[in-house]
């Protein structure tokens, strides 16, 4: 046993020794964390990356048909998928319209529609998790198996069946968005909720005599709205694909009004050339999406530090 | 002899709160350790004693760094050891056993694995060594059926005894330090000081150099031979153990002497005791399917009686497991009892949360253990305390804000912490805040699930003063539930003792704990160390029976 732990000595050496009679006050020279100075500036950083991306489009969205020096379905060129140039900043499209106006124009489409579309899946998702939690047994059951059913039918699915079924419209497409993404927004929020449900605050409600609507909504929802929002943020993103998706096979935002998608599925023609026409909108369509996660993400982490 | 000598000398550790300026949270610390030597670190939590038990093993917590100072064990000075040279020393010739063994074991691995792990890791022995030096560790430790233990898994065993396999798993290198950072400290008592005796004897035959962590001072009297008493990272007082007990030289010391006794200064008041309050008969209790006469699945608690006057305060005591929260529970209307009925001033009451009357949920109150989940994080002080107020009484905005200062000055709060949030706010303030919202309903009965356990011993002692204070004022009931005996000597005036779900015994407080009838009353009574040396030893070891599988 003497032998086993001799062993560290050994392979420390003479030189070793001397070097730590050296730094007896220089403290040790672990490596040492301090994290909150290593995150910082680069938390700062990545939210204002995130907010300028998303809040250029949310600006964009709200002004854009203002600024647009076209009409969005006037025929303003003679050359189609022009490049660059003076009067045609982004270039024109497969019909030689502004591709600067129909984007200012179709950006208020796709954001739009994805905001709505994110807000109403997130109450309705968060709002029935929240509650279902506190519900008797065989209702809350209930509850979770229909969200389990809608969950199972897949979302793009979903919207093509609903779309040739009754047609396409702008409430028909924000419903079909709804009902494939609420049931996602359902299943986390309920089990943060059932989490929260059983911690003792909620019990001391509960022997106080509140309703379920004040405990889920005074209990139980503010410890829980940041993982809802980050949530929110990720199904905005779906959403956003899942309507260009639509546009693109042609089945959303019908000419010659255009949202995003639309804009590059119009153009897809001009792939070959390397048309300004289909990079732009699918351009626009990333950075709104990464604007809109980088903002997410470092607006939940920050609140976390502030916890610590 | 396998200890070495231990020397520290200005220990100086600081932290970077987030978004602030580093600062120093433990500094100058000192002491020198003969090899075989054990000493208690011991002070309130937030007084530096892990992280200058982590020192030892030259880690600091992430945000803190280990800014001065020498740690000398054996002829190693551990603070100038490379990233390799610190993993070769951890774990072989200093090794940890932490708090919640429970939370320290991978779950899905098998007690010896895990045991052996360190040994492998470090390339002492071979896998067979291992193992047979293991089972004689376990053979030494008193575990039940050493041969075939370590091919459980951690949820097979009990939590005592799974602190016992992690004191195998931190022995199995032979390490030259041991650092033991409140090992006993989740445990019940009649367990506690099963596992204090074993690891005493493990340390004594093998001569190793231990750190003992604790704020017990009962406990470390039993294990340390030098006490460091610490307060906000700097050293208040050290001096052997015996001198710390018989002589305190400083205040602080002094205090935590007077803590650790609070049967001595506090005693129940003599209640205005009034008509009947609250009458359990024959209750049983249990979760899971029920069978055709209507018994449950598990029982948790059967054919408890229990009756109590306005003004009376009765102590349940008993271990974890008991059933001893599951009774507050149900009288709370949050279980449902299978059998039984409960009377609350002569009224049935309803077994179920819906069917209760506003002016019952408002005369019974459950003050919960643990401030932290009691308290709703993202509410502030004034709102938390607002809420009963606005759900039971009609008063107007004034009235109420007046009425939530008077709580505030009744808990011994100022009156600056309403704006706070209860994470801004240290863990007595926290359960004072606690009491006072259930203080806010103006109840008859507040049911108290140990209260104190999760504090300090000098905060607990303040808020069992504080318990004792509102009694005489408000004369309200409690039933209060804690695992420590001495609490509930000062507090109560009857006492009922839980074991396995049913009362072995109830009576007065004086009678029962000073004459207990039953066995296992005597036992838990036994078990709770004294604040002397030598009292570990001069207790007879009980024959532990087989190992409970659950």
């Amino acid at each position: 046993m003497s032998e086993t732990h001799a062993m560290p000595h050994r392979r420390q050496g003479a030189s070793q020794r001397r070097a730590s009679a050296r730094r007896m006050v220089d403290g040790s020279r672990l490596p040492i964390s301090a994290p909150a100075r290593r995150n910082k500036p680069r938390l700062k950083l990545l939210r204002w990356i995130g907010l300028t991306l998303f809040g250029f489009w949310v600006l964009v969205a709200l002004f854009g048909p203002l600024l647009a020096p076209y009409p969005m379905g006037a025929f303003v060129a003679d050359e189609i998928y022009g490049g660059m140039s003076a009067a045609h900043w982004l270039g024109t499209d497969y019909m030689g319209r502004d591709m600067l106006s129909r984007m200012l124009t179709g950006a208020r489409y796709t954001v739009g529609l994805a905001v709505v579309a994110a807000l109403l899946s997130t109450l309705v998702g968060a709002g029935f998790g929240m509650l279902t939690v506190l519900l008797p047994r065989w209702l809350e059951e209930g509850v979770r198996r229909i969200f389990d059913t809608l969950i199972s039918i897949p979302s793009k699915m979903m919207a093509l069946v609903m779309v040739s079924a009754f047609g396409t419209s702008i409430p028909l497409l924000i419903l079909a968005a709804v009902l494939s993404y609420a049931p996602g927004a359902f299943r986390i929020s309920h089990s943060l909720a059932t989490n929260l449900a059983t911690l003792e605050y909620v019990q001391v409600a509960k022997t106080r005599g509140e309703g379920r609507f004040y405990i889920a909504a005074v209990e139980i929802m503010p410890n829980m709205i940041q993982s809802v929002l980050t949530d929110m943020g990720m199904r905005f993103v779906f959403i956003v694909l899942l309507l260009s998706g639509m546009s693109f096979l042609g089945l959303g935002v019908q000419p010659p009004a255009a949202d995003l998608g639309s804009l590059v599925r119009e153009n897809i023609g001009g792939l070959s050339q390397g048309a300004l026409a289909v990079i732009a909108p699918a351009l626009a369509i990333g950075t709104l999406t990464i604007g809109a996660n980088l903002l997410i993400d470092s607006l939940s982490k920050s609140r976390d530090t502030q916890k610590e | 002899m396998l200890g070495e000598s231990l020397t520290v000398r200005d220990l100086r550790i600081c932290a970077t709160p987030p978004g602030g300026e580093e600062r120093i949270i433990v500094n100058d610390i000192g002491f020198e350790l003969a090899p075989g030597e054990v000493l208690a670190l011991i002070g309130e939590s937030g007084s530096g004693k892990t992280t200058i038990a982590l020192a030892m093993l030259g880690y600091a917590r992430s945000g803190c760094r280990i800014a001065g100072g020498s740690v000398q064990l054996g002829d190693t000075d551990i603070l100038s050891l490379n990233a390799t040279q610190t993993r070769a020393l951890r774990g072989h010739r200093v090794a940890y056993v932490a708090q919640s063994a429970a939370a320290a074991f991978n779950p899905s691995r098998t007690l010896m694995d895990q045991v052996i792990e360190g040994a492998l890791i470090h390339d002492v022995m071979s896998r067979q060594e291992a193992r047979q030096k293991a089972v004689s560790l376990f053979h030494d430790l008193a575990l039940p059926d050493p041969e075939h233990i370590g091919e459980r898994y951690p949820h097979q065993i009990s939590g005592g005894q799974l602190q016992r396999v992690m004191a195998a798993m931190a022995l199995i290198t032979d390490p030259a330090l041991v650092i033991l950072d409140e090992p006993t400290t989740a445990l019940d008592v009649t367990t506690q000081i099963e596992v204090l005796r074993a690891f005493k004897q493990v340390m004594r035959e093998r001569g190793t150099t231990a750190i003992y962590v604790s704020h017990d001072l009962a406990v470390v009297a039993q294990m340390a031979d030098q006490v460091l008493v610490l307060q906000n990272g700097e050293t208040q007082e050290h001096n052997t153990t015996a001198r710390i007990l018989e002589q305190p030289a400083h205040e602080y010391t002094r205090s935590l002497l007077a803590a650790a006794r609070p049967q001595d200064h506090l005693s129940p008041v003599e209640g205005r005791h009034g008509g009947e309050l609250l009458d359990i008969h024959d209750l049983q209790v249990g979760y899971g399917s029920r069978d055709g006469q209507g018994r449950p699945e598990n029982v948790v608690l059967e054919h408890i009686n229990l009756h109590l006057v306005r003004g009376q305060a009765l102590g349940v005591i008993g271990e974890s497991g008991s059933g001893k929260s599951t009774l507050a529970r149900a009288v709370a209307g949050l279980v449902a009892p299978s059998h039984g009925a409960v009377q609350f001033d002569r009224r049935e009451l309803s077994t179920t949360l819906r069917g209760r009357t506003p002016d019952q949920f408002r005369r019974i109150q459950m003050v919960f253990q643990s401030a932290d989940n009691a308290l709703n994080p993202a509410h502030s002080v004034q709102r938390l305390l607002n809420r009963p107020l606005e759900t039971y009484f009609s008063l107007s905005r004034r009235e109420r804000r007046a009425r939530v200062e008077e709580l505030m000055d009744l808990v011994k709060l100022p009156r600056d912490l309403l704006d706070r949030k209860p994470g801004e706010l240290s863990g007595g303030q926290k359960q004072r805040v606690n009491l006072a919202r259930a203080l806010a309903a103006k109840p008859d009965l507040i049911l108290c699930d140990e209260v104190t356990s999760a504090l300090d011993t000098v905060v607990g002692a303040a808020i069992l003063e504080l318990l004792v204070e509102l009694r005489r004022e408000l004369g309200v009931a409690y039933l209060f539930i804690s695992h420590d005996i001495s609490t509930v000597r000062s507090l109560c005036d009857d006492v009922m003792v839980l074991y396995q779900g049913e009362c072995v015994e109830s009576g007065p407080c004086q009678q029962v704990l000073e004459t207990p009838r039953h066995d296992y009353t005597r036992r838990l009574i036994g078990s709770v160390p004294e604040l002397r040396q030598g009292w570990l030893e001069s207790r007879p070891t009980r024959n532990e029976t087989a190992a409970p599988v659950t």
